[in-house]
C-alpha cells in the first residue's frame, strides 16, 4: 500500500471512532450501528473482529447483537476481499438477457469461483441483486461503476482494463519507493 | 400594485395574425401604457405555437399561462385581473401550466415520451438534481410554502385523502387514510419515513426518481410531517445505490441552509429534520415492519401486524411509512388540487403509476403513465413492441411477488383491482417482458430461488416452504419432474401465501402459481416429455454441431468430459451418451455453429 493510501486509511478510522463517540450521547444509540458497519468497511474493506470489538465497547452494545446484525445483511463481509468488486447483476432483466454468460465469462477470466477474490487479491467476484440498470442488461457493477450492455468479449476487456491500470499503478509506486531510498 | 416582471409572449404566426392577433397586443401595450406598467412587463413576438385553431394565443409568465381566442376588448381585463391583482382571468385560459407540461416542451410528443404523463418524475430530465435553484424554478417548494401559510394538517390529509392517492409501494393503500391514522395518534414523538428499499429485481424507479429529483421526496417528506405532526423523518435507502444517496445527501444539507429542513421551516412554527438510513442488502427490509427493526438496529426480520406501525413503529412510536413514489406525487396534490389528481386514472385508482420496463422490448426505461393505460399500449405503443422479430410469450408485473401474464391479458387496464384480478399483483413498479425464448418454468424458478434467498427466515411457512418448491423446479427443469409435481406446488404455494407472517412470504408464490395457471402445457411438457420449448433448461436439450463448423476446435477443448471428436478444420461431432449438457461448448463456438434442440 502507498504511502498516501495508509494515510487516508488513518484519518478514515480517526473520523469513524469521532463519529462513534457522537452517537453515543443520541437518542437510540443502536439505530446508528448498521451506519457505523458500512464505515468499518469503507475502512477495512471488510469487518475486522478487532473493530467489531471496539464498536461494541463504545456504543456499550453487545458483541454477539452486532455479529448477529452483520451476518443478517449481505452487504457486509466477514473476510478480506479484493482491491476491486465485481458484481454480476443477476437480475431479471439481466437474467434474460444473458447474465448466466457474462457470469460463466468472469469465473473463466479470472479463474475463481462467486464469493472469492483471486490469488493476486486484485478482484472479488459476486453475484448482486438487482443493481437498478435493468435497461442496459446484462451488466456488472466494478467498485461502483456499472458496466452494461455486456458480451463475451466487452467483460473481458473490462477486466483487462484493471488489470492494465493496477499494473501501472505498481510500476509507479515502485519507482516512488526506489526513489525513497537513498 | 403590481411590480413583478411579467412577460408577455404573443403568438405571431400567419394564423394568429388573420384573427387580429396584432390588435389584440396593441391594445395591451395601449393598456399597460394607461396603467403606467410598461416598464414593468416585456413582450415577446413568437413565431408559431401551434395552436391556430384557437389563435390568437398569449402566453404570460411566469406562470407559462396561454390564453386564446383573444379579442382586443380582453386587453383591459387581462391587465386588470393578470397582471395587477395576480388572478388570471380563466375564462380566456386554453392551457394552464401543470407541472407535468414542462416535460413535453423539452422533449416534445415522441412516440415514447407523448403516451406518457410524468407526475412523479415530472423533473426528471430536467432539472440538474444537484441544484436547489433548478427545483425551485420549477415550483419547488410551492407546495410546502402553501401548505405552511395556508393549510393545517387537517387540511392537507383531507386533501390528499381526496386526492385518491395509494401507496405507490404495491399495496395500495390508501395514503389519505394512511396519513390520517398516524394524526391522530396522541403521542408526540412520530416519524415519517421514506421507503427507498427497492429491492424487486427489474425495478429502478425508485433509483432514478432519487437521482433525477431528489428534492421532490423531501417537499413530500416534510409536508408528511407537517400532517401528522412529526418532526423526524427518516429515507430507508439501499446501500446499493451509492449516487441516489449522494445527492440526497447534497439536497438535504441545501434544503438546511436554505431553511427548507430545520428549526422553523420558512419562519414557521414547524421543525423537521431528515436523516439518511443505508440498508445492507437485504430484500426483506422493503417489509415496513422489517425496514422498522433494521432502522432500530437490528436484524431486519418482521413482526405480525397489527399493531400497525401508524400506531406502534418506529421505536414504538406512530411512523408513516410511504414510498418514494407515493412522496414524489405529494407536491403535486398540493400544488394541482386533489381535483385535479383525481381526474386521472380510473374509478378505483387514481394519478399515474411509474413503471421500469425492462426485458425483451425496444424501448426499455422508466415510464409514468396515467392509471388506466393498458399493457398492450405499454409494451407495444411506449416500449415499441418486441426485437428481433420474435413473439410476446409474457410480460411479468411486480417482481418476485407478481406474476406472468400471458397474450389474453395484454389489453387490461392498470390499476390495482384490474392487475390483480389478472393474477399478478401491480407491485412496485417491475415490468418485464418475456419473449417466446423464456421458458416459464425456469422463470418462476428464478424468482423462488431470489425468494428463497432472501427468506430472513422466521416463519416456516417462507423458510421451509420456498426452500421445498425451489427443490422441486429444480427437479422439473433438470428433467426429473415428477408426475403430481404441478398438483404439489399448487398445494405448498396456497399454505405459504396463507400462512406467511409477512409480506415476502405471502406473495412468495406468485411468480409460480401464475405460471402454472397461463402455462400449465410448459410445466407438462417438462416432466412427462422432458421438454423445454424455450431450449433455456440445458438439461432437457441437446447440443448439435452444425455444418458450419470450421473445425477450430475450440469446443473440443473446453469439453470437461471429451465428448467432441472431430479433426482439425473439419466438422466436429457431439456424443450424445458422453455429453453433460454443461452448454460450455455453446458458449465456446465463435461461429454459432452448435444449434441447441
Amino acid at each position: 500500500m502507498t504511502q498516501t493510501a495508509v494515510q487516508v486509511k488513518e484519518d478514515k478510522l480517526q473520523s469513524l471512532r469521532e463519529y462513534m463517540q457522537t452517537v453515543k450521547d443520541k437518542p437510540y444509540p443502536e439505530s446508528y450501528l448498521i451506519e457505523i458497519l458500512h464505515k468499518v468497511q469503507d475502512v477495512f474493506g471488510y469487518l475486522p473482529r478487532e473493530m467489531m470489538d471496539e464498536v461494541a465497547h463504545t456504543l456499550e452494545i453487545p458483541t454477539a447483537h452486532i455479529w448477529g446484525v452483520a451476518t443478517f445483511y449481505h452487504h457486509f463481509n466477514r473476510e478480506p476481499i479484493g482491491k476491486h468488486v465485481v458484481s454480476i447483476c443477476m437480475g431479471t432483466a439481466c437474467y434474460v438477457k444473458g447474465a448466466s454468460a457474462v457470469l460463466e465469462t468472469l469465473k473463466k477470466e479470472l479463474g475463481i469461483e462467486v464469493g472469492k477474490t483471486t490469488p493476486d487479491g486484485l478482484f472479488t467476484l459476486r453475484e448482486a441483486r438487482c443493481l437498478g440498470a435493468c435497461g442496459i442488461a446484462p451488466v456488472i457493477m466494478v467498485d461502483e461503476k456499472i458496466y452494461g450492455q455486456l458480451d463475451t468479449k466487452k467483460t473481458i476487456d473490462i477486466i483487462n482494463q484493471y488489470r492494465k491500470a493496477a499494473a501501472v499503478e505498481q510500476t509507479a509506486a515502485g519507482a516512488e519507493s526506489r526513489r525513497g531510498k537513498p | 400594485m403590481a411590480n413583478k416582471r411579467f412577460t408577455l409572449t404573443c403568438c405571431d404566426g400567419s394564423s394568429c395574425l388573420r384573427n387580429q392577433a396584432r390588435q389584440v397586443r396593441q391594445a395591451l401595450e395601449e393598456e399597460l401604457e394607461r396603467q403606467q406598467l410598461r416598464q414593468d412587463v416585456e413582450i415577446h413576438l413568437s413565431g408559431c405555437v401551434g395552436m391556430c385553431s384557437k389563435g390568437p394565443i398569449l402566453i404570460v409568465n411566469p406562470g407559462y399561462i396561454m390564453y386564446g381566442n383573444l379579442r382586443p376588448e380582453d386587453a383591459v381585463e387581462i391587465v386588470q385581473k393578470h397582471l395587477v391583482e395576480g388572478e388570471p382571468v380563466s375564462r380566456l385560459v386554453i392551457s394552464e401550466d401543470h407541472l407535468f407540461n414542462r416535460f413535453y416542451r423539452i422533449f416534445g410528443d415522441s412516440e415514447f415520451f407523448g403516451r406518457q404523463m410524468r407526475i412523479a418524475l415530472r423533473n426528471c430530465g430536467i432539472v440538474d438534481p444537484e441544484k436547489l435553484d433548478d427545483y425551485l424554478a420549477m415550483r419547488g417548494y410551492e407546495a410546502l410554502a402553501r401548505v405552511l401559510t395556508e393549510m393545517t394538517p387537517q387540511q392537507v390529509i383531507e386533501e390528499v385523502k381526496k386526492s385518491g392517492l395509494r401507496g405507490r409501494g404495491g399495496a395500495g393503500f390508501p395514503t389519505g387514510l394512511k396519513w390520517e391514522y398516524t394524526a391522530r395518534q396522541p403521542e408526540s414523538e412520530k416519524y415519517v419515513i421514506c421507503n427507498a428499499d427497492e429491492g424487486d429485481p427489474g425495478a429502478f424507479m425508485d433509483r432514478s426518481a432519487i437521482e433525477g429529483d431528489p428534492h421532490t421526496i423531501l417537499e413530500g417528506m416534510i409536508i408528511g410531517g407537517y400532517a401528522i405532526g412529526s418532526h423526524q423523518g427518516i429515507i430507508y435507502i439501499r446501500a446499493e445505490y451509492p449516487l441516489a444517496v449522494k445527492r440526497l445527501q447534497k439536497a438535504i444539507e441545501d434544503a438546511r441552509r436554505e431553511g427548507l429542513l430545520g428549526e422553523r421551516i420558512l419562519g414557521s412554527d414547524f421543525s423537521f429534520d431528515i436523516r439518511i438510513c443505508l440498508g445492507a442488502g437485504a430484500f426483506v427490509c422493503g417489509e415496513e415492519t422489517a425496514m422498522i427493526h433494521s432502522i432500530e438496529g437490528y436484524r431486519g426480520m418482521p413482526r405480525p401486524r397489527p399493531p400497525y406501525p401508524s400506531v406502534s413503529g418506529l421505536f414504538g412510536k406512530p411512523t408513516l411509512i410511504n414510498n418514494v413514489e407515493t412522496w414524489a406525487n405529494i407536491p403535486v396534490v398540493i400544488i394541482e388540487g386533489a381535483k385535479w389528481f383525481s381526474s386521472i386514472g380510473t374509478a378505483t385508482s387514481k394519478g399515474t403509476k411509474v413503471f421500469a420496463l425492462a426485458g425483451k422490448v425496444h424501448n426499455t426505461g422508466l415510464i409514468e403513465v396515467p392509471m388506466g393505460t393498458t399493457l398492450r399500449e405499454i409494451i407495444f405503443g411506449i416500449g415499441g413492441g418486441i426485437p428481433n422479430g420474435k413473439k410476446f410469450k409474457a410480460v411479468q408485473t411486480g417482481g418476485p411477488s407478481g406474476g406472468c401474464l400471458p397474450e389474453q391479458y395484454l389489453d387490461t387496464q392498470i390499476d390495482y383491482e384490474s392487475l390483480t384480478k389478472a393474477g399478478s399483483i401491480m407491485g412496485s413498479g417491475g415490468m418485464i417482458v418475456i419473449d417466446e425464448d423464456s421458458c416459464m418454468v425456469k422463470m418462476a424458478k428464478f424468482f423462488i430461488e431470489f425468494t428463497q434467498d432472501e427468506s430472513c427466515g422466521k416463519c416456516t411457512p417462507c423458510r421451509e416452504g420456498t426452500k421445498r418448491m425451489l427443490e422441486i423446479l429444480t427437479r422439473i427443469t433438470k428433467g426429473d419432474g415428477r408426475p403430481g409435481d404441478i398438483e404439489k406446488l399448487e398445494r405448498l404455494g396456497m399454505m405459504i401465501q396463507k400462512a406467511s407472517l409477512c409480506g415476502l412470504g405471502q406473495s412468495a408464490p406468485n411468480p409460480i402459481l401464475s405460471t402454472i395457471r397461463n402455462f400449465r402445457d410448459e410445466y407438462e411438457e417438462h416432466i412427462h416429455q422432458k421438454k423445454c420449448r424455450a431450449h433455456e433448461c440445458t438439461a432437457l436439450l441437446s447440443f448439435i454441431i452444425q455444418d458450419n463448423c470450421v473445425g477450430c476446435g475450440a469446443c473440443k477443448r473446453v469439453c470437461p468430459v471429451n465428448a467432441i471428436s472431430g479433426n482439425r478444420k473439419e466438422k466436429h461431432v457431439i456424443s450424445q451418451q458422453l455429453c453433460i449438457k454443461c452448454g460450455q461448448c455453446y458458449l465456446a463456438c465463435k461461429f454459432n455453429a452448435i444449434a441447441k434442440e
